[in-house]
């Protein structure tokens, strides 16, 4: 009894320690608009009338189950009905969920309702990857998994203490960090549009309260009102394939002030891309960045060296050495299961064409930005 | 006279393994389900297993993403078609005729077809791990398009699976149907029967409803995929989502179909334990009634971030908050039930309580789920992979187990091992919380379901949740050994092993006779032992 009181006492005392909730995340995300704040509430009410339920029914179980006992010598009884009690115990319950209905449904009136945005985002899902953008601004960008993360998962050579370590190193941004971040300022009423370009995604933030999911060939919307400056991160909440669990999702809230200067910064990166695109392009260059994109976008399936995974080997593949139209052609616009990649940019996909047609010991043709923009 | 008794004579078992094959007894078809069900649920378990090992640390140890969306999508496929789903017929074919007052089902030839198809339909289902692509890994849900353009083509045997399951389950229904309603003793009104018998009756009835809409769906997914069609291709017109209002139009009566036959069962065991007539038995037949109607109209709160329009969110809610009301008639009833009784604690009862107990904590989290604002966080989350294995795993699972207890005396005429028994309950009992609770953290947290690997804030629950797996997959050891040492070593059971048992199949020997009753039984003794008398 002395023992058992010890470890209850003991377990007591690391469920109400602060710091050993904030460790291990307990309880949902109160978050960082009104409207996460609202489900937050809501989820604790629905909670703790659960939890009252639960007291009053298991006590009465676990009174019944010590008191009611053959061993303790207790005689049944032979009660078998009683329609009072059961139109007692089937209205009690019923005037319960009213009073959980009433606000459940403010909430979610209030959420599917938007009169008025301030701005726009418009986000794509793609197999592994979310695209933004901002149509009202003329930027757009596609957002993957950061590559410290990558690097974590796939050192398979090492051991698994050294394994541990890159874990370690890439800190609390293991599989939740990307290399380019959504940006968005900060008290700003913001509409997400919300699709996919092959199969069904989910565009989940918890700390904004949004998750919604991205169908393919239809617009889902849904909105929030961030109130504090900072770093939020998501994930992906549909199963979409192979790699649905590297697809996270980073949003920087900003003042208003760090997102003008971010704005005319991007819209700086796309002037330029687009005159790259009617440049005639050196082989290096193309290669070069070529590889990058290729580590980025393509390895997933077809692996670093291109011998193939997933999807087909690239190394000695007979589109990647023979014309190049074809190889232009499913690239831009996919086939089965290789989705279409006609976001990116025509300097970026003739430089991940040419990389693709040019490394690992194939022999193809260089691909200029020019052909891409005539294969469109 | 002496018809009769030659007649009985060719009638008993045949002899070798033949038997197995050509049986048109319910008894034997009984057994054959149950085993089979048993053997699909350790498969399954050790796909389970695979998932728990890989999520024990983060990163990827043992797998690579796509086996492992494999393992999840053959974990709950195997589980609900192959393990849940058929020993519930098992334990209908084995129960039913006894419990009615019939020598058998109503279709025996029907019930051979339907449980044999059941092997092929499942190595036809296995036999994808082995294909070029791999198995299925699109989740049990098989949402479109993942299913389809970018489905691997094992997909196309998943679908023919489903075709086989689906057939099965269907001429089950109606052998269950026919059988309660022609082959129940004539003295037998319907309010005389025992509670197991009114769930898989109303069960059977959304079995016919549901599995339909299911063959429709992997019906159009084939076309889909091989035929030109577009039913789920936005690009030639359908509509992903509208895959979605199919499968849970099917899937939703789908899970009621794997809890009612669970609920006849813990009726049966708690009063016999209480020593006291089951509290409010009209009321526990209407709750159920009621059950399986709302489980036609609540579908798409499985889909509230699909885009519906709020005012189908507002329906869908309110539609699945009212499921609670039946629901917590049925708790309350076995709440009074024990209240006041005369209670022990056999293995059969402490599987019960730890049901109610658990099976409530489940329905606490579906009714947190159903509150359509609340499910934008909770919505593909392990918050919801803690809540259905709270309802399936300690519900219908822990029902089946309990009703092999309580009813393996008459089945085998042999008593289990009880302090062995026991034993393995409290293994199984507080390794499946292990397992399951820490999930509702690992949800409530932010982790979504299905994924191979996680970031570092929720690897110390998982690896709570991963000790807990293997704790509870190893009882599964121990309990084939208390089932095989009780068929080979048990001591002789009586016709009536638990005292207080009320039920016709009580009135037969242990083990219960090949043909159940070949004389219906009087009106007195239906009386005599009924639940509520």
């Amino acid at each position: 009894m002395k023992r058992l009181l010890t470890l209850t006492s003991a377990l007591v005392a690391l469920v109400s320690s602060k710091a050993a909730l904030a460790e291990y995340g307990l309880n949902m995300t109160q978050g960082v608009t009104d409207v996460s704040q609202d489900i937050y509430d809501l989820h604790m009410m629905v909670f703790w009338v659960c939890v009252v339920i639960g007291a009053v029914v298991f006590g009465v179980m676990i009174y019944s189950i010590f008191a009611h006992r053959k061993s303790a010598g207790h005689k049944a009884a032979h009660f078998h009905e009683s329609t009072l009690v059961e139109f007692i115990w089937t209205g009690i319950p019923i005037l319960i969920l009213i009073g959980m209905a009433i606000p459940a449904s403010k909430v979610l009136i209030d959420i599917e309702t938007l009169d008025k945005a301030d701005m726009t985002i418009k986000i794509t899902g793609h197999q592994w990857k979310w695209q933004y953008d901002y149509p009202e601004e003329g930027i757009g960008f596609i957002s993957s998994l950061s590559q410290s993360s990558k690097d974590a998962i796939d050192d398979r050579e090492k051991g698994s203490v050294a394994k541990r370590e890159a874990l370690d190193a890439a800190n609390d941004d293991y599989l939740l960090s990307v290399d380019n971040h959504l940006v968005i300022p900060v008290d700003t009423t913001i509409r997400f549009l919300i699709t996919s370009n092959d199969v069904i995604h989910d565009w989940w933030v918890p700390a904004l309260a949004v998750k919604q999911d991205a169908n393919p060939g239809f617009i889902n919307d849904s909105w929030a009102k961030v109130t504090e400056i900072g770093t939020y991160r998501g994930q992906c909440a549909e199963l979409c394939g192979k790699d649905h669990g590297f697809m996270p999702i980073v949003v920087d809230v900003v003042s208003k002030a760090d997102y003008a200067t971010w704005v005319a910064e991007q819209q700086g990166v796309a002037a330029a891309a687009a005159e790259a695109a009617t440049q005639q392009w050196s082989e290096d260059d193309l290669m070069a960045q070529g590889e990058t994109l290729y580590n980025t976008n393509c390895a997933g399936c077809h692996m670093t060296d291109g011998s193939g995974g997933y999807g087909p080997a690239i190394k000695g593949s007979k589109i990647a050495i023979g014309d190049a139209a074809e190889h232009l052609n499913i690239v831009i616009n996919g086939k089965n299961g290789m989705p279409a990649f006609k976001m990116l940019g025509d300097a970026d996909l003739a430089a991940v064409i040419t990389y693709e047609r040019r490394a690992f010991g194939n022999t193809g043709s260089v691909v200029q930005p020019s052909d891409v923009t005539s294969a469109r | 006279m002496s018809y009769t008794a030659a007649h009985d004579d060719h009638h008993g078992p045949e002899k070798g393994l033949l038997r197995w094959v050509k049986t048109t007894n319910h008894k034997d078809i009984g057994s054959l389900y149950m085993w089979f069900a048993f053997t699909m649920l350790l498969v399954g378990g050790a796909l389970a297993m695979g998932i728990r090992a890989e999520l024990l640390q983060p990163g990827l140890q043992l797998m690579d993403p796509q086996f492992f969306n494999q393992l999840t999508t053959m974990h709950g496929l195997i589980m609900v078609f192959g393990a849940i789903m058929p020993a519930f017929v098992g334990l209908g074919n084995w129960l039913i005729p006894m419990m009615v007052g019939a020598p058998d089902m109503a279709l025996p030839r029907m019930n051979n077809w339907s449980f044999w198809i059941l092997p092929f339909a499942g190595g036809i289902l296995m036999s994808t791990f082995f294909m070029d692509g791999g198995a299925p890994a699109f989740g049990w849900t098989f949402y479109a398009p993942l299913s389809t353009t970018f489905a691997p083509d094992s997909t196309d045997f998943f679908i023919f699976a489903v075709h086989l399951l689906g057939f099965s389950s269907i001429m089950g229904a109606i052998n269950i149907i026919a059988t309660v309603l022609n082959m129940r003793a004539p003295e037998m009104k319907m309010m005389d029967m025992p509670l197991f018998v009114w769930t898989w009756l109303i069960t059977s009835f959304l079995l016919i409803g549901a599995m339909p809409v299911l063959a429709g769906a992997v019906t159009m997914m084939l076309t889909d995929r091989n035929f030109g069609t577009a039913f789920f291709d936005a690009t030639g017109g359908g509509d992903p989502v509208m895959f979605q209002h199919i499968f849970w139009f099917f899937g939703h009566p789908e899970v009621y179909i794997m809890i009612l036959p669970a609920f006849g069962v813990i009726s049966h065991i708690i009063p016999t334990f209480a020593r006291k007539p089951l509290f409010g038995y009209s009321s526990m037949v209407y709750a159920t009634a009621s059950i399986a109607f709302l489980s036609y109209i609540v579908w798409a709160h499985h889909m509230f971030l699909t885009g519906m329009p709020v005012a189908g969110e507002l329906y869908f809610m309110y539609a699945t908050m009212l499921i609670a009301v039946p629901t917590g008639v049925k708790v309350f009833n076995w709440v009074a039930t024990m209240w006041k009784g005369s209670m022990t604690f056999e293995t059969p009862m402490l599987w019960a309580l730890s049901f109610v107990f658990l099976f409530t904590i489940g329905g606490f989290s579906g009714l947190m789920l159903g509150i359509a604002p609340a499910d934008i966080q909770y919505h593909d989350t392990y918050f919801v992979v803690a809540h259905f294995h709270y309802v399936l795993v300690t519900g219908a699972l822990w029902s089946i187990i309990a009703a092999t207890f309580y009813w393996l005396p008459k089945w085998t005429g042999k008593m289990y091992n009880e302090k062995l028994s026991k034993f393995h309950f409290w293994w199984a009992m507080i390794s499946v919380n292990v397992l399951f609770f820490p999930q509702h953290f690992l949800g409530l947290a932010g982790m979504p379901r299905r994924i191979p690997d996680y970031a570092l804030q929720f690897a110390d629950f998982n690896w709570i949740s991963s000790i807990g797996a293997f704790g509870f997959g190893l009882s599964f050891i121990l309990l084939t050994y208390i089932v095989i040492d009780c068929i080979r070593n048990g001591k002789p059971a009586d016709a009536r092993p638990w005292d207080s048992a009320k039920g016709l199949e009580w009135t037969l020997g242990s083990p219960a006779e090949y043909h159940s009753f070949n004389t219906p039984p009087s009106r007195a003794v239906i009386l005599e032992e009924s639940q509520h008398s």
